[in-house]
């Protein structure tokens, strides 16, 4: 891939691009910030998306390969945009061994998602964690953020519903 | 900041005291059944009864027992399951009796059993205080280390203490300490392995959220004895809430000038910068740790050359766990003869267990090295609730192993886990009950490593899959004897031939519940062969059937 397809300012003149160059010149512009700075991008616009990598590529002298391999080979980011609201089910052993497998089953089925994937309204999109660190309320899960600990199936639903405006 | 000034501090800090004080537990498994709004709600009872001078409401690390948070420490009651709505009673009672129906019995075994030397300081200080930290004694140990000692002598210490690395495979930290100040060069690093990706584990969440200052304090001590001047600290992005108490650490801890230039005003400078994962299981190796540091893919890579030698951007480098730091502390204040008596020959000091699973009391506890595995399940963990039996406890994760219930007896050290198969780990401990299928348990293990295979090498990429697979048609009921040989092979291939600890360990769950509970393998595979036997019987009487009805 030529060095045109490497972005030398920001992808659109939206002024959230401020924050992920903060991050970039705390850290020198070093090509070792990769993984801060594509943190920084995901925190702002919720996603990786091609012009973003294109543009840290070219800010910290990294191959966009490179970008793009980081990018896809840590779980955490994602390149596909994310619903309004997220629902993350943890798979952790404990979860799994206290029925998180159900609870993950029952949100699938509800709301006709599979896990990595959003609803048609691009209200909720369903996660799956390896381990929240919270392995004493297992089973848990997380709502916008919010680390719900020893919750049954229909709790679960019941707090999402909420969260997405519905009546339960 | 000079000597003199920490003294006062800590002087000026403790006179600083409360008639009442009200703890409550903000790490993240009571946040997530709303302590903090709890803590709001005790705060604005104190200030409506306009007792704010006599009564101290603050947020404390974990007191362990997580299933029956939120947990709140008045005066010296402990309250559990407390809801927002308690709180006026809750203020109220602290001029007369405790709330008897809220009270949480500490004199029960799960409390009184533990030996607190890493968490001594939790459910006491407000870990986001630096005053309150400091009146506990928090950077004591490292003033004492800077002015006092050489580092030859800090490293003999830690030698002499007996103390072996908390992150699973329990390498001597002084030994490793001295490697890496005898290794040339004036650059070094320190790093803090906080990518705690083991499920079911979250000691080190706990400890970097509960105590933030210990940890800082360890890797400072550390420094020094290495003759580094450059910390990091890796820690996963899925613990925000650790990320966020180290951040504001590091913040205070510079501003005071305990870290930076100079500290207390010897030539001893030391910086540390935070750094984090993006959910990656193989970057808890240090080699894949340290490319992760660097900015690329958590790929690890062969040793030697190890870390010690050629680590962080190629410079001499000493990578410990976050409990491993948190234990540097303590043996300096209290001196490695006093750590060196707590437990056992060769495994010295506590170890903190993450209880989880089918079991009473979850949550954390610290016991001395060498407790019986019987005593933690039975007596500190109160036993398997619902009247099951019990049928497995698992150790170290995904790397770890299964122990049934005849070898309960053991001690719990790092010798007699890799004797039962199993690994001391970080300290994840999962108690299974008659109802899990250990089948099901190894097959969610391989799923979780072939998941995680980072993809450099080909046993592990390709092992961990067929493994998978493998495992998959024996849970499924499609499994043949034949499948069951070719696991056990590949079993033995993947962990002699793999590059690094994720591959070689990966078929560890599979080994240790095939040597204990091989029956209901057996039976898996029984099962699929009688119903396969029956299909072909259906199948040749339909033929004849036939053949009599043409």
């Amino acid at each position: 891939m030529s060095t045109a397809t490497i972005l030398s300012k920001p992808p659109t003149e939206d002024k959230r691009w401020k924050i992920i160059e903060t991050t970039m010149r705390r850290n020198d512009f070093q090509p070792d910030a990769l993984i801060e700075s594509l943190h920084s991008v995901q925190q702002t616009f919720g996603f990786l998306d091609v012009p973003s990598m294109r543009w840290v590529a070219g800010a910290l002298k990294v191959p966009l390969s490179k970008v793009y391999g980081v990018a896809t080979f840590y779980h955490f980011f994602t390149l596909k945009p994310q619903g309004k609201h997220v629902c993350v089910v943890c798979m952790g052993t404990a979860c799994y061994i206290k029925g998180g497998k159900q609870l993950l089953d029952e949100v699938q089925r509800h709301y006709g998602i599979a896990e990595g994937q959003t609803t048609k309204d691009g209200e909720l999109s369903l996660l799956v964690a390896r381990c929240i660190g919270a392995c004493g309320l297992a089973p848990t899960a997380v709502v916008d953020g919010q680390v719900l600990g020893k919750r049954s199936a229909t709790e679960l639903l019941a707090a999402v519903d909420d969260t997405l405006g519905r009546k339960a | 900041m000079k000597p003199e000034e920490l003294m006062t501090m800590m002087e000026k800090a403790r006179a600083d005291t409360f008639e009442h004080e009200l703890r409550v537990c903000t790490e993240s498994g009571c946040m997530s059944l709303q302590s903090d709004v709890l803590q709001k709600a005790l705060s604005d009872e104190v200030k409506r009864r306009g007792i704010s001078d006599k009564v101290c409401v603050k947020g404390v690390g974990c007191m362990g027992l997580c299933c029956n948070g939120p947990l709140v420490k008045a005066d010296k009651a402990m309250y559990q399951f407390v809801k927002p709505e308690h709180a006026p009673a809750i203020v109220e009672a602290l001029a007369t009796q405790p709330i008897k129906e809220l009270l949480c019995d500490t004199q029960q075994p799960f409390f009184t059993r533990q030996k607190l030397v890493v968490r001594e300081h939790f459910g006491i200080v407000d870990p986001e205080n630096l005053m309150d930290c400091i009146a506990h004694g928090a950077y004591q140990a490292l003033l004492k280390t800077v002015t006092t000692m050489t580092p030859p002598q800090v490293i003999q210490e830690i030698s002499d203490s007996g103390l072996r690395g908390r992150g699973g495979a329990g390498f001597p930290t002084g030994l490793k300490w001295a490697t890496v100040s005898k290794a040339g060069g004036t650059t070094k690093y320190v790093i803090c392995n906080g990518d705690e990706g083991d499920p079911g584990a979250f000691m080190d969440r706990s400890v970097m959220e509960g105590d933030p200052h210990r940890v800082l304090e360890g890797m400072a001590i550390a420094a020094y004895a290495v003759g580094a001047e450059n910390g990091v600290i890796y820690v996963r992005a899925e613990y925000p809430l650790a990320v966020k108490r180290l951040t504001k650490a590091i913040n205070l801890a510079r501003r005071h000038e305990l870290i930076g230039h100079n500290i207390f005003g010897t030539k001893f400078s030391f910086n540390v910068e935070l750094r984090l994962g993006a959910g990656a299981f193989v970057c808890g190796e240090e080699t894949a740790l340290i490319a992760s540091v660097e900015g690329k893919r958590g790929v690890p890579r062969p040793r030697p050359p190890y870390p010690a030698n050629y680590g962080l951007f190629g410079y001499p480098t000493l990578i410990n766990n976050v409990e491993t730091y948190a234990n540097i502390a303590p043996i300096i204040n209290k001196g490695a003869a006093w750590f060196a008596q707590i437990g056992t020959e060769k495994s010295k000091g506590t170890k903190i267990f993450a209880l989880t699973g089918k079991i009473k009391n979850t949550g954390l506890i610290e016991v001395p090295m060498g407790i019986a595995l019987r005593d933690i399940i039975y007596d500190i963990a109160g036993g398997i609730p619902d009247g099951k039996a019990f049928k497995a406890v698992q150790t170290g994760g995904p790397s770890g192993g299964c122990i049934p219930a005849d070898l309960l007896d053991i001690t719990v050290d790092y010798e007699s886990l890799a004797k039962a198969g199993s690994i001391m780990g970080s300290g994840g401990m999962i108690v299974m009950d008659e109802t899990s299928n250990m089948a099901d348990v190894a097959r969610f293990f391989m799923e979780f490593c072939m998941t995680e295979s980072c993809g450099k090498c080909i046993p592990c990429r390709v092992g961990t899959y067929e493994m998978h697979e493998l495992l998959d048609r024996i849970c499924e009921k499609r499994g043949t004897p034949e499948d069951l040989q070719l696991l056990k092979d590949l079993c033995d291939m993947v962990k002699q031939t793999s590059l690094c600890g994720l591959g070689q360990s990966a078929p560890n769950p599979v080994l240790s519940t095939l040597r204990y509970f091989e029956q209901e393998y057996q039976n898996l595979i029984a099962e699929a062969q009688a119903a396969r036997g029956q299909t072909t019987h259906a199948d040749t009487s339909e033929h004849i059937e036939l053949e009599v009805l043409p």
